[in-house]
């Protein structure tokens, strides 16, 4: 009991941090047509400017500072890179965004080296938040699910109530429409890619000190995201959600079991279980969970 | 049977691909050059088995890695097998095995990956690739872990006197299979599979309607190229004796998409260009800096930026102005571009690799670069290499301004003659 309630919270906090990442993912694809490959980099750049930042003033401009800088580079990048390559077509975006993840992950090679850097969680939100049973569960795990509900609940409000909001809606559909109505939709693009990397710069933030700071933290959580994009359905962000949590479920409940099975216990197959359940999804329902198009 | 002309062109360009096959080794003599063309000859057949699926099918793949990984790996047991003397193969034909491999896993997985196509595809190709490699890891009683399976070519009686025990030998065995394996190739886009293969790419519905399941089309292009990739796996597998999870990473996957878009993915030949400069990058540069994946990076950007077609389109544009008889009139505008873009990536390269020798903490700050030694923490070569740099980018822009002008008069001009 006590173990499967402290899993599942853990499970969730975990699904909430990779939901932030599929959710600017997904805006993203469903916007402009572009898988943006280099969205587990801009994660990546968010942890470390977030250490750089602590380093020097502190954890809480840190959370502010870190993300904004973040969305400024991916504004930059769409701009200069996405827009030119956009007359070629998809695969050259793709091309694009996955030449960036390559070159970002060198440029952190070269500033900050080949090894982890200490990103620590901040002494305000180090210790136990409550006690289950006999286990304390951590602040900074609660911290976590505070800040990303807090996000989804602000992006749900500028989705829905602000003029802005609006637009982008209207532009996922009808792109022509609204130019037509006066509005700058290559503007919107650009905002919309941006606010997609400032929130992976924030799932940045708060995932650089809850679990480590390195080069490879790219390229090891960037297939997941894709994973969920998948098993969601592409473009739906509640599909992204639902399959979020389930995945971040399964991760730690797979890693903390050892039930054995033909000489493999489970939790030496956890890395394994998220591309199984996309492969059995694909066969079952092409799809994805809350996917509408086919193709 | 209808007639057709003998190409003489044709055949004459397929001659000298084989006579540059036989005297390359011959030229270059060192044994590191010849390590470096072995490493190109089994490249060319992945990077042109990558193409089967992106330039001609339209599928771009992230996990193309696995096939031939997967072939290294059955290619090295049943290479330690013959070792052992359980059953008998000779070494030349060993990688048929991995061959066969790479087909069977092409079944296997093809099934799931061609149901979709476009982005999708893409994101499945990743996902079978990050699970087999995280299954390698998994059963080290077979794929031997992290260290991977270590093997001996030298085994069984020699194959007509040739033991495979040199360098040399190895290299013309990749030669005689890397030769094979193109032709092979070229006559595939030829037959009606391929030219299917080309209309589901540029138009599914279309291809529908003509009759053809696309899924099924998809599904036979990538079984027959991880049939060729798994034949690159086998040869690498001889060449290198040793078969790590480093064969069906994620970084292997990516760095023949890589080459393959370098050389130029919407020709035949771009992807032989493209494994030759990419193994260039690979073993040459890093020999002689740590930050070669940056340059390779930025060249790759840059590619995608400016010239889709990749290095193969970049010549074939020359050839009506060759034919026209005015190159002469580029010579200049070009040499100046050349020079611009030189003075820019000397100053890029001399800041790059400062800050690499900064951020390595084991050396002092004293570096040498070109055979002029200096301080990387004082200002001056700082100074030096970013007036380089920016000179070297303000030319390329007037220089590219003179190239678009002559090139477009040019062009003018053979448009108003006509065909």
């Amino acid at each position: 009991m006590e173990f499967v309630l402290v899993q599942i919270l853990n499970g969730i906090s975990y699904g909430l941090l990779l939901f932030m990442l599929s959710s600017g993912l997904t805006l993203v694809f469903s916007l402009m047509g572009v898988l943006n490959f280099a969205h587990a980099s801009f994660y990546m750049l968010g942890a470390y400017f977030a250490y750089q930042v602590s380093a020097k003033i502190g954890f809480w401009p840190a959370l502010v500072i870190a993300p904004v800088l973040v969305g400024t580079i991916g504004m930059l990048v769409e701009r200069w890179g996405l827009r030119t390559v956009h007359r070629y077509g998809h695969v050259a975006e793709l091309l694009f965004t996955f030449g960036l993840a390559y070159l970002i992950e060198e440029a952190v090679h070269l500033v900050w080296g080949r090894v982890a850097v200490e990103y620590r969680v901040p002494p305000d939100l180090d210790g136990p938040l409550f006690t289950i049973f006999t286990s304390q569960y951590p602040i900074y795990r609660g911290f976590m699910m505070l800040v990303a509900v807090a996000m989804l609940v602000s992006i749900w409000l500028a989705l829905t109530r602000t003029r802005i909001g609006l637009v982008i809606q209207a532009a996922l559909t009808h792109p022509q429409t609204v130019e037509a109505l006066g509005h700058n939709v290559p503007r919107v693009f650009m905002l919309v890619f941006g606010g997609g990397a400032a929130l992976a710069g924030l799932a940045g933030v708060i995932g650089g000190n809850a679990f480590v700071t390195e080069p490879g933290m790219a390229a090891a959580v960037g297939p997941i995201i894709f994973v969920i994009v998948v098993v969601g359905g592409m473009g739906s962000l509640a599909g992204a959600f639902i399959a979020s949590i389930l995945i971040g479920c399964m991760q730690t409940f797979a890693v903390a079991l050892d039930w054995g099975f033909a000489g493999i216990t489970i939790s030496q197959a956890a890395p394994v279980l998220p591309y199984l359940l996309m492969v059995l999804l694909l066969i079952f329902r092409p799809r994805g969970l809350m996917g509408t198009r086919e193709g | 049977m209808k007639y057709q002309p003998l190409n003489l062109g044709r055949w004459l360009l397929w001659g000298a691909t084989a006579a540059v096959f036989v005297i390359a080794p011959l030229v270059f003599t060192d044994s590191f050059a010849l390590t470096m063309l072995t490493q190109m000859g089994a490249f060319i057949i992945f990077a042109l088995s990558y193409n089967m699926l992106l330039g001609q099918g339209g599928m771009l793949s992230f996990g193309h890695a696995v096939y031939s990984g997967l072939g290294a790996y059955i290619t090295v047991h049943a290479l330690n097998l013959v070792g052992k003397g359980s059953f008998y193969i000779p070494v030349p034909l060993l990688p048929i095995v991995g061959g066969f491999a790479g087909l069977v896993f092409g079944v296997l997985f093809g099934y799931v990956t061609t149901k979709r196509a476009g982005t999708t595809f893409a994101l499945i190709s990743l996902g079978i690739g990050e699970m087999v490699f995280a299954c390698v890891l998994m059963f080290p009683g077979f794929f031997g872990g992290e260290a991977g399976v270590s093997t001996n070519r030298v085994v069984g009686r020699a194959f007509l006197g040739l033991t495979f025990g040199p360098a040399v030998q190895v290299y013309y065995l990749v030669a005689f299979w890397c030769f094979a394996c193109m032709a092979a190739m070229f006559a595939l886009t030829q037959t009606p599979l391929g030219r299917m293969a080309n209309a589901v790419r540029d138009n599914p519905e279309r291809a529908e309607f003509v009759g053809y399941n696309t899924q099924h089309v998809r599904f036979l292009q990538l079984v027959l190229s991880s049939f060729f990739a798994g034949i690159s796996g086998g040869l690498s597998c001889i060449n290198f004796e040793i078969v790590s999870a480093e064969n069906v990473s994620a970084i292997r996957s990516g760095g023949v998409l890589l080459a393959t878009f370098i050389g130029g993915v919407p020709f035949f030949f771009g992807p032989i260009v493209g494994a030759i400069v990419f193994i260039f990058f690979v073993v040459a540069l890093s020999g002689f800096t740590k930050a070669w994946l940056l340059y390779l990076g930025l060249f790759f950007l840059l590619m995608v930026l400016y010239v889709p077609g990749g290095i193969a389109s970049l010549v074939l544009m020359q050839i009506p102005v060759i034919r026209a008889r005015r190159f002469g009139e580029l010579v200049w505008p070009y040499c100046l571009a050349a020079g611009a873009s030189f003075v820019a990536l000397a100053g890029l390269v001399g800041m790059v690799e400062m800050v690499y020798h900064l951020s390595d903490v084991s050396g002092g700050t004293q570096m040498a670069l070109a055979g002029v030694g200096f301080d990387a923490r004082s200002g001056l070569p700082w100074l030096v290499f970013a007036a380089l740099l920016a000179a070297g980018l303000v030319a390329l822009r007037y220089a590219s301004h003179f190239v678009g002008a002559r090139w477009g008069a040019i062009q003018h001009d053979l448009l108003a003659r006509g065909p």
